[in-house]
């Protein structure tokens, strides 16, 4: 595309299927304590 | 739903709902509003709407990209997750599951850190140290209730836990003697002030901890001033910071965090972030206080504007930094855009009392340590499992949909419905809104995406130049 880059991302919508196996971190373990941030973390689902 | 923004020259769309990001030039910028209801608006009505800044030829070719975006389901996308969220949350309130434990090893500290939630250790009630019995009986509870997860998380918290570091080591002893009997694997991680940090310590948390967490404020001046010790003439600065920069080498600059807290006396944050990278720390997250809003060092809303300000000057400064090969990350704008959580996980949020439970020195369960002591959120106990269930569903339940204002926000599915207890403390409701955390969360959210905008055509120019 001309006037358009997209950058790599995770389907959402895909994820329905694949997701929800819940081995992924807990948001406030990493470093946080006091704040959510989910958008962080990394899916631990090999299979995804 | 879409969510527009320029930011340091470039402008943005992010649609929200297929979690597809743009980088477009000013047309298809100007026109993707303009489309939104209608894919087949004519080029008349576009360039009308657009001022006749644009030629028909450039509309029409801007139009044609814009609706392969959106047909190829990357714009304009709808959100269609609702139904879904009562699946999940049934199935979890049917069948809870613990994966992550904050374990409170010691409620008490050898700094009087100004705005402690945990009351410098005492979290409004004794001080105490936990007992490796104590311990043994949580990490049993957790083994039990965790389901078939596998990888399971105990954060040894205070308080500073390196006071009572021997339990930390048998309890670490005694959870590995359990991974392979069933199935499990712990991450532990450690958060210390420092202060007690020695060779011994640091061996152990090299080899057991996932992750340390070493809280420092930034500057020495505000170190100093809010996490003082004992002694007015020493300086926690001082005797820290020496041993974080041995830590944070040992670690090869990973797997740990430099940790502070910003305040309404520091709004300025941003030198502190950047100070602790002149000091060599690569991993950092410096974050903004929670506290009662009557608190002098309480963030306020005339801070907003210049802390907003603060992250955009931050990011430009990182990207700065990277491109010059000095490599920083600052937690709160890393985002993991291609392999990032599920859906599944963006719509449950943080987990706090439900995933993730709070233990205090003699075993209480409460959803987590931001609520440790708030009576009114004691669930239960490590021994007699826990009682209030009722309080547990409200936690499950507690995500994006239950909150009304988050549904309508483009940074729902990055932040998930926030933190449970900044939405009490402000609102007195876990459903609530903490409407100053939420205005710094979403422009921490378009900086890190702005961050990775600009490192993804700093890359791309590299490519070609070598080309």
């Amino acid at each position: 595309m001309k006037h358009v880059k997209t950058l790599n991302t995770r389907d959402y919508k895909k994820s329905l299927v694949t997701g929800g196996c819940g081995e992924c971190q807990t948001s406030c373990q990493s470093a946080c304590k006091t704040s959510c941030t989910v958008g962080n973390q990394s899916c631990e689902n090999k299979n995804k | 739903m879409i969510h527009l923004y320029k930011n340091n020259g470039y402008n943005i769309v992010m649609d929200v709902n297929s979690g597809a990001v743009h980088v477009v030039d000013d047309i298809v910028y100007d026109l993707i509003p303009l489309m939104e209801d209608d894919l087949d608006v004519s080029i008349d009505v576009l360039k009308e709407k657009t001022g006749g800044k644009y030629s028909d030829e450039d509309i029409a070719e801007a139009a044609s990209e814009i609706k392969e975006l959106a047909e190829n389901g990357s714009l304009y996308t709808k959100d269609t997750y609702e139904p879904y969220v009562d699946k999940f949350t049934d199935q979890k309130v049917k069948t809870p599951v613990v994966k992550a434990m904050c374990l409170h090893i010691a409620h008490d500290c050898n700094l009087r850190c100004a705005y402690c939630f945990a009351e410098e250790g005492e979290y409004h009630g004794r001080r105490a140290l936990m007992s490796y019995e104590v311990g043994k009986q949580a990490l049993d509870y957790l083994i039990a209730h965790s389901g078939n997860r596998v990888n399971l998380e105990v954060d040894f918290f205070g308080g500073e836990p390196t006071m009572n570091f021997d339990v930390v080591k048998q309890l670490v002893a005694y959870g590995r003697s359990k991974e392979k009997e069933h199935n499990k694997k712990f991450r532990f991680t450690l958060t210390t002030n420092g202060v007690l940090l020695n060779d011994d310590i640091l061996e152990f948390a090299n080899k057991e901890m996932g992750n340390l967490v070493l809280s420092i404020d930034g500057r020495k001046e505000i170190q100093d001033k809010m996490r003082p010790t004992a002694n007015k003439n020493v300086s926690s600065y001082d005797i820290i910071v020496p041993k974080f920069q041995k830590a944070a080498e040992s670690r090869n600059q990973t797997n740990y965090y430099v940790r502070g807290t910003y305040t309404h006396y520091n709004t300025d944050f941003a030198e502190d972030v950047l100070h602790l990278h002149d000091l060599g720390f690569e991993q950092i997250s410096v974050e903004p206080v929670v506290c009662d809003p009557k608190e002098p060092y309480a963030l306020t809303e005339e801070d907003v504007p210049k802390l907003l300000e603060q992250y955009d000057y931050l990011a430009k400064e990182i990207i700065k930094r990277r491109k010059e090969g000095r490599f920083i990350n600052f937690f709160h704008f890393m985002i993991d855009l291609e392999g990032g959580p599920c859906i599944a996980k963006r719509l449950s949020g943080c987990g706090s009392g439900s995933e993730y439970i709070s233990v205090t020195p003699w075993g209480d369960i409460y959803p987590c340590h931001q609520f440790v002591g708030e009576e009114d959120f004691l669930l239960g106990n490590v021994y007699e499992g826990i009682k209030r269930t009722d309080i547990v569903e409200k936690f499950t339940r507690c995500n994006v949909y239950s909150k009304p204002e988050c549904k309508e926000c483009f940074a729902k599915f990055y932040c998930s419905g926030g933190c449970a207890a900044n939405s009490w403390h402000s609102t007195g409701d876990i459903n609530g809104n903490y409407k100053l955390g939420c205005d710094l969360q979403r422009k921490r959210i378009e900086c890190a995406i702005m961050i990775k905008a600009a490192l993804a055509e700093a890359a791309e120019e590299a490519e070609e130049k070598d080309a």
